[in-house]
């Protein structure tokens, strides 16, 4: 099923205009954008249909999931090159969530997610350079190079899981830890479809619920678990009512500004209800990883329809363009940034050093003795270890 | 099958506790400056009641342990004294409340998550091992995970296969665990309370058959600001002629057999591990540098237990040119675990097989 989005009214007033490049402009200041409808499990209330947006929304969403597109691309690329290694799963087709979602959050709420964490991590705050030299390995990465593509960090985001599922109750704890504390934060707990299958969600769930955890479980469906499509996988494919007596919620995951007013809803739900589950309908373009070309369980035609019919960065930009908001020069402008910015950081993660080798036998424990040593691979190496 | 076994697991408290009361004595540190008693379950129930005063993220988590004061009464009174918020009682899901409490680690509390029995962490051990263990390095040092996971392990008594299996040797592989495994009543109060100050994840086994067995404890050990170095083995006894290495109960087991054998004018030191990971090989190595002979002592069984890893370690070491005889391992059956009394028995350490690798080592009869 397709879920298309409609402008249906533009409204306001308000003008501001000024000078970008030699073209001068008007612009609205906002804009009203009707979502697909939400389908809703055990709530008597949904978020809101219609939302309003501003220009500096609109554009700050369009730049983002135009850095994630690009980035993913370029990861790709570098992939091909030999110059990243091991595992890499794009994000491809699913930018609109992470943009959609931490458009609604505060830095100070937390979010875990499991091995599709760029997109996240640059949304969290982590520059592309630093993304891309944690792909290539390099000291410059936002984990020195020791996580690499599965696992980054930075402030209330904690990572980039390799085990499928879980970081599901790891979510739960990290909003327990929000609530113990007494804070008006929440944790944002991701997973694909293929883990909504896996066990300790359900574990999870059941203590989230008992005890109120202000967490927000969200299944990123994008239709495949690996190779193995949600129908092949899933004895129920409604993912939001998975959680039987978890309140839930679906969102056409391909619309950044449902997905924002979706959390924002969910947000406000979970801090005075427990948990709540959105899934996120959306797209994988991608391989499940690079080792996947993605075209034995789907057709490369499935693949293009997507790409014409819902791709969630091609939607937005006619949603904003139509809407008055924010003008094609603009729109060539951001390409045009985002191209130089990711460019750049992709040479810097090239030429970047790795760690010195001594940091191998570093931050295998906090704060250890000071005589401890560690083993290398044969008995001459007994490192100092920090 | 859980909750048919769990008043199993309750029901032979007290039996365990009566059986072994008439050892006590032999199990006994000698120390004469020891003013009082403890049970090592209330000494580990002092610990968790100081730490939690002590620190207001500290808070402790598991099956039965608020209402019920605990499947082994190790907490009893402590949600009475601290309250629902810091001791909660879980659903027996221990994938999903492990992973919740590593979680929670993560983002800056000191959980202790308490599994009723360590047979039971295997159904967490990703929880332990790829999210505690590993995510502080995989982070290159930003997030570390400040958690105890804790409980009873190794063999109890008459609970059959799957539940009498000792973790020790499984957890101390992992790097970025450290790994405990007290003897003492002195032992589990100080490392506890060092393994919940700790920043790293600690896994911290305890043993069933010790909970009911009172045991000396120092005036500083009363102290609430006793703690005891993680890393650092003990040396129980000292002795010229043999040394002999262990974790755990079977440490006493050693100390009954170096008292037999002192009749005899053979003078064993005994080493009591204290932790498992980070390994104290310098105790050993001094230890063996100077009594020539090692015997290694533990409920586990043989395959990549301790005792191969210390065989190991005393091959890589100064020590390996001071032996005179093999290192010789005293262990667990390399079968799992029989209930038959007699049987069960036959598939643990006893007195009488350290004796035997004591005379083989040292070649007397």
């Amino acid at each position: 099923m397709l879920a298309v989005t409609r402008l249906s009214l533009i409204q306001n007033s308000l003008h501001k205009c000024g000078i970008l490049g030699t073209v001068q402009v008007c612009h609205l200041s906002e804009a009203t954008h009707n979502v697909t409808p939400y389908k809703l499990h055990r709530l008597d209330q949904g978020p809101n249909t219609t939302v309003t947006y501003t220009r500096e929304d609109a554009l700050k969403y369009y730049k983002q999931m135009r850095m994630i597109r690009v980035m993913e691309t370029t990861a790709g690329n570098l992939y091909k090159s030999k110059i990243i290694r091991g595992f890499c799963h794009l994000y491809s087709g699913q930018e609109a969530i992470a943009v959609g979602m931490e458009a609604a959050i505060t830095p100070e709420d937390s979010v875990i997610t499991a091995y599709r964490a760029h997109g996240w991590t640059y949304v969290r705050g982590v520059s592309v350079h630093a993304v891309l030299a944690e792909l290539t390995g390099r000291k410059t990465g936002c984990a020195n190079g020791k996580g690499g593509s599965m696992h980054m960090y930075t402030k209330n985001f904690y990572g980039g899981n390799g085990i499928v599922g879980a970081q599901v109750p790891l979510g739960a704890g990290i909003a327990f830890a929000h609530k113990y504390r007494q804070e008006d934060n929440i944790c944002i707990s991701l997973y694909g479809d293929g883990a909504a299958n896996q066990g300790q969600l359900f574990e999870a769930f059941n203590i989230a619920k008992l005890w109120n955890l202000p967490c927000i479980f969200v299944c990123e469906n994008n239709g495949f678990g690996m190779g193995t499509s949600a129908a092949r996988a899933s004895a129920c494919t409604d993912y939001y009512t998975r959680g039987d007596y978890v309140p839930g919620l679906w969102v056409d995951g391909m619309d950044v500004l449902g997905v924002k007013e979706a959390t924002r809803f969910a947000k406000d739900y979970v801090l005075k209800n427990g948990p709540i589950l959105i899934e996120a309908f959306t797209y994988r373009y991608h391989g499940h990883s690079m080792s996947d070309p993605g075209t034995s369980y789907r057709t490369r035609e499935e693949v293009q329809e997507v790409r014409q019919t819902r791709d969630p960065i091609g939607k937005f930009k006619d949603v904003i363009v139509n809407s008055g908001l924010v003008t094609n020069a603009e729109i060539k402008k951001i390409e045009d940034d985002v191209k130089k910015e990711v460019g750049d950081a992709a040479e810097l993660a090239k030429t970047d050093p790795e760690l010195p080798l001594e940091e191998l036998y570093s931050h295998i424990y906090m704060n250890p003795p000071q005589d401890m040593k560690v083993r290398g691979c044969d008995d001459t190496v007994f490192a100092s270890t920090k | 099958m859980k909750m048919a076994t769990f008043c199993c697991r309750i029901s032979t408290v007290a039996r365990h506790a009566k059986a072994l009361g008439n050892t006590t004595r032999l199990l006994t540190t000698s120390s004469h400056r020891c003013a009082q008693q403890l049970t090592v379950r209330d000494a580990l129930n002092a610990a968790l009641d100081e730490e939690l005063t002590r620190d207001e993220t500290v808070l402790l988590m598991g099956e039965e342990v608020a209402q019920y004061d605990g499947a082994y009464k190790v907490s009893k009174g402590l949600l009475a004294k601290h309250g629902e918020k810091r001791i909660i009682d879980t659903p027996i899901t221990e994938m999903g409340f492990a992973g919740i409490a590593v979680g929670a680690a993560m983002a800056g509390l000191r959980p202790i998550c308490e599994f009723m029995t360590f047979n039971f962490s295997m159904q967490a051990i990703d929880q332990v091992i790829n999210s505690a263990a590993k995510t502080f390095y995989m982070s290159a040092g930003r997030v570390p995970v400040p958690i105890v996971f804790r409980g009873p392990n190794g063999a109890a008594a008459g609970v059959g296969a799957q539940h009498s299996q000792c973790f020790g040797s499984w957890y101390s592989q992992v790097p970025g665990l450290k790994v405990i495994s007290p003897y003492s009543a002195e032992d589990c109060k100080g490392l506890l309370k060092s393994a919940i100050r700790d920043p790293n994840p600690v896994v911290f086994l305890e043993n069933e058959l010790m909970y009911g067995i009172s045991m000396d404890m120092s005036d500083e050990a009363m102290s609430k600001d006793f703690l005891l170095p993680i890393g650092k083995a003990k040396i129980e006894r000292q002795g010229k002629h043999i040394t002999l290495v262990a974790h755990s109960k079977s440490v006493g087991t050693c100390l009954e057999a170096a008292n037999e054998l002192a009749g005899k004018g053979i003078e064993c030191e005994v080493i009591n591990l204290r932790t498992l990971r980070p390994l104290d090989e310098e105790t050993i190595i001094k230890s063996v540098i100077k009594t020539n002979h090692l015997v290694t002592v533990e409920g586990g069984w043989p395959q990549c237990g301790i005792g191969s890893e210390i065989v190991a370690r005393v091959m890589e070491s100064a020590a390996f040119n001071y032996l005179d005889a093999p290192v010789l391992r005293v262990t667990g059956a390399d079968v799992p675990m029989p209930y038959a009394k007699s049987l069960e028995d036959l598939a643990l350490p006893q007195v009488k097989n350290i004796l035997t690798a004591v005379r083989k080592s040292l070649n007397i009869k």
